[in-house]
């Protein structure tokens, strides 16, 4: 079930109907229901994936938190009988204990993720080094089912898990309530990564109708169906031309393919977003925000505070701090403090920890080196960046850099690096992408710009005009919702005015989007994570 | 106050609904294609809707049987009141849908049926679906011929609201589209669609093999459904092989259609064995080289089917009907005046 189809809007609005003319008990349960109904419209065999990790981390998860409790009871009765040295025996073994249900929770869950997303990625670079050697034999390819979402649901189920662990949420004691953390149907399927801690306070509450969050609600999906189907998946068309003939379209094409697909994968994946966004805040829940108007960033870490956020957070605290502070790392802090000196010895490990999330965010986002090389190119430029700060500094303080028109320029420097490094996402072939790349420095045909060859990409000029149109408005509702929220802005707005807005945005989806026959459905580029 | 306030709700609730349903509306009149220019056979079915239904023999089925015989000629010559119910590559299972459609007004005494569908197990193009499926009022019989024809990548929303299928007809809209946004144009003959210009059969593509001669079960199923729907209404069933040189009918759809026609009693014509008795010249009487009968040579199919109708169906001849003759009178005007229209246009003199 597309996010874009007629079945989807039809069940939404079937559950919405549901949703607010059921008792307010049953609106979680409602959901929980039509969470699974939606999942097993994608396969019913992905139901048996999305279970098992449910219950796994479920019980994992009771499992720590009865650990917890029964220690804090044990403590307490055994308060005046027990020395510091033994309080401080027990509590260390029941941190084993706790950690070993971690470790299982998490080994299981990833490990599923692991066999059924990278198992083929591993057969082939099996048979690559096997051909290398000179061998005969080659392993065969696996047919394994990639359940829709399933990057997403486990990183949501093992951060919760993490939290239990940590103590920062308790664990939810209600097998289903937590089902429904897990499989909560707008999200599923390209997140945002939810926190328990906050989801749990709306998903579960009892919401009574209220027209402004449902039309509010409204809102955000009809302006994530505007970015998906009248920008992302116009514009798709020309993306597709673009890498699916390498050797017709090199030089300045590729600069072209660059920023169509700069375009194409923010308006999928930010208009899916506010789909997604959207459908929640007409059920009364709120999600995490996912972007803060990214392509406004003006470094590269700025970008990746504002592009995706939940992943990045996720990594961030569930990765990044963990290993920092690990014992292995301090060690290795040690060590290189005493080899290297104190500058130097102080980033290596911090360059560790990068490294191992800028791999991991790679792999995470598709099982071939295109990603981990794009991912790891991500972690360059950061590193680079970072140690070259103190000159940036110099620099600015220098020629008195800060003002609009420098800022100007960071902009646009930091969103040509982050397209320049989606040409890896983009062609899917590390080779192809520096071959491409290398076309484009030596480009001698910049004639396609203007000479009507970009016509020939499937694009026509009326196409153009939309697509220049969209990203204008794309650009205004950013700049305008750095002040605030525009939805609260047209709010304001007589009557009349509203409704012309919204009834347009409404037209101009229905009359210019790219659906039905003769346009290829698309899914959301995310939906493969 | 607080039932002002109230009232004002209603108002802009009730004023916004309106202008919504008034530009959607609007908006799918302008954008559904309009069939009146190039495409006319997409305006077949529809116009059956504007008639008075007391035909005594209605024509099923595709190109074969649209542009293969007049209904004109049947009256001027054996009185014979008919209608065609054909549009382009008319699948079996829409054939049988428009039967069931046509039996909510009338039960003709004859139904012919042209019996080359039998070569499409299942739909081929939307295109073709659309064209058939669009012109059917609303009925329960357009539902099941909309769900038996939808191909895999076709949605039953899309028939329901064309508005949504042809959302992008925006950025290619003609003059036809605001001329015929409220009103339509006739554009056959009860059904019969006129082309008077010759193109004399010359190559004949060649005959491609198939893997496979045996029609499809599907198609089978719904000839079996047609035959029993008919019986079970008094209707004579006669089918009907046009004589068109291709697409090519093979002997082996021939013995098949032969050995059912005889197992069931009914009665089957093949006009390509019949060029002698028909008086069918592949050098005059088609318009595309064999493909299709024009003017001259759908009058000569008529004049012999005419006959059969009449004589050995018994189909009767209602020229004394003073209300019919009436209406006949007009339409054989309009038929007339596109015939000399059709000369005037391809600069040809009648024959």
């Amino acid at each position: 079930m597309l996010f874009t189809s007629y079945g989807f809007l039809g069940f939404v609005a079937v559950v919405l109907v549901l949703y607010y003319v059921l008792p307010r008990k049953y609106q979680w349960g409602l959901l929980l229901a039509a969470s699974y109904i939606f999942y097993f419209f994608a396969g019913p065999v992905y139901l048996l994936y999305i279970f098992v990790t449910t219950v796994t981390i479920y019980f994992a998860a009771c499992k720590i938190g009865q650990n917890e409790e029964t220690q804090t009871v044990y403590l307490k009765i055994h308060k005046a009988k027990l020395s510091r040295e033994e309080k401080k025996t027990y509590k260390e073994a029941q941190k084993k204990i706790r950690r070993r249900w971690i470790l299982a929770g998490i080994l299981f869950n990833m490990g599923i993720l692991a066999v059924v997303k990278y198992t083929n990625f591993a057969i082939a670079n099996v048979n690559g080094l096997l051909g290398a050697m000179g061998r005969e034999g080659r392993l065969s390819f696996l047919d394994l089912a990639l359940p829709l979402g399933i990057s997403f649901y486990t990183f949501q189920a093992v951060g919760y898990l993490i939290d239990v662990y940590r103590g920062t949420v308790q664990a939810e004691r209600n097998l289903f309530r937590f089902a429904l953390f897990v499989s909560f149907f707008p999200q599923v399927v390209q997140g945002p990564i939810s926190r328990f801690g906050d989801l749990s306070e709306t998903l579960y509450k009892e919401h009574p109708f209220e027209g402004r969050t449902v039309s509010y609600g409204l809102q955000r999906m009809l302006f994530g169906y505007f970015k998906k189907m009248v920008i992302a998946d116009r514009i798709l068309v020309g993306v597709n031309a673009i890498i699916g003939d390498t050797g017709q379209y090199a030089g300045a094409y590729v600069l072209v393919g660059m920023l169509f697909y700069a375009l194409e994968l923010y308006a999928d994946f930010t208009g899916g977003i506010d789909i997604t966004i959207g459908i929640a805040e007409t059920l009364g829940i709120r999600l995490t925000e996912n972007f803060e108007r990214p392509y406004f960033s003006r470094s590269l870490k700025e970008f990746w505070r504002r592009w995706h956020i939940t992943m990045g957070t996720w990594f961030r605290d569930y990765i990044f701090y963990p290993l920092s502070v690990s014992k292995p790392m301090q060690k290795f802090t040690r060590f290189s403090r005493s080899h290297f000196g104190e500058m130097v010895g102080r980033r290596l490990p911090v360059y560790l920890a990068s490294f191992t999330v800028w791999f991991a965010t790679g792999i995470w986002h598709g099982a071939s080196w295109n990603f981990v090389v794009w991912g790891l190119g991500n972690w360059v430029v950061l590193m680079v960046s970072e140690s070259l700060e103190p000159v940036y500094e110099w620099f600015h303080g220098r020629f008195g850099a800060g003002g609009k028109g420098y800022q100007l320029f960071q902009v646009a420097r930091t969103f040509l690096l982050v397209a320049c490094l989606r040409l890896f996402d983009c062609y899917r072939s590390v080779p192809v992408t520096f071959q491409m790349f290398g076309s484009l420095l030596s480009a001698r045909n910049w004639h396609i710009l203007w000479d009507g060859s970009l016509l020939n990409l499937g694009l026509t000029m009326l196409d153009f005009c939309i697509l220049a149109l969209g990203t204008v408005v794309l650009v205004a509702v950013s700049l305008l919702g750095r002040k605030g929220s525009v939805r609260d802005r047209i709010a304001r707005k007589p009557y009349p005015v509203r409704f012309v807005l919204w009834y347009g945005l409404f037209l101009v989806v229905l009359l210019m989007g790219a659906y039905g026959i003769g346009y290829d459905a698309s899914q959301f580029i995310y939906n493969q994570f | 106050m607080e039932h002002r306030k109230k009232m004002q709700n209603v108002i802009k609730a009730g004023g916004s609904a309106l202008v919504v349903l008034v530009t959607l509306v609007f908006l799918q009149r302008l954008l559904v294609p309009k069939y009146v220019d190039d495409v006319v056979e997409g305006a077949f079915i529809a116009e059956y809707y504007e008639e008075e239904k007391d035909f005594d023999v209605i024509f099923i089925g595709d190109c074969e049987v649209y542009e293969n015989f007049s209904p004109a000629v049947l009256w001027q010559e054996y009185g014979i009141n008919s209608y065609i119910r054909g549009s382009a590559q008319q699948y079996i299972w829409q054939s049988y849908y428009l039967l069931e459609d046509t039996l909510r007004y009338e039960v003709p005494k004859v139904l012919v049926f042209n019996v080359l569908s039998l070569q499409y197990n299942e739909s081929q193009r939307e295109a073709y679906n659309r064209m058939t499926l669009e012109g059917m009022e609303w009925s329960l019989p357009k539902v099941k011929a909309i769900l038996a024809s939808m191909k895999p990548e076709e949605e039953f929303l899309d028939y329901v609201f064309p508005l949504l299928r042809y959302h992008s007809r925006w950025s290619e809209l003609t003059g036809a589209d605001v001329q015929y946004l409220f009103a339509t144009k006739q554009v056959t003959h009860n059904g019969y669609y006129m082309r008077v210009d010759v193109k004399a059969a010359g190559d004949v593509p060649g005959v491609r093999v198939l893997g496979d001669y045996n029609f499809g079960e599907n198609a089978w199923e719904y000839l079996d459904k047609m035959r029993r729907l008919c019986a079970g209404k008094g209707i004579q069933l006669v089918l009907v092989k046009a004589p068109s040189l291709y697409p090519y009918w093979y002997p082996e759809w021939e013995d098949q259609v032969e050995e059912y026609a005889a197992e069931h009693g009914l009665r089957y014509i093949n006009f390509l064995e019949l060029q002698e008795e028909t008086g069918i010249d592949y050098d005059t009487d088609t318009y595309d080289g064999g493909l299709h009968m024009n003017l001259s040579g759908a009058e000569k199919l008529s004049r012999y089917l005419g006959r059969m109708l009449s004589e050995e169906l018994g189909v009767p001849d209602r020229r004394g009907e003073e209300a019919l003759t009436g209406r006949w009178d007009a339409k054989l005007a309009a038929y007339e005046a596109e015939k000399q229209a059709q000369y005037a246009y391809y600069d040809m003199e009648e024959p």
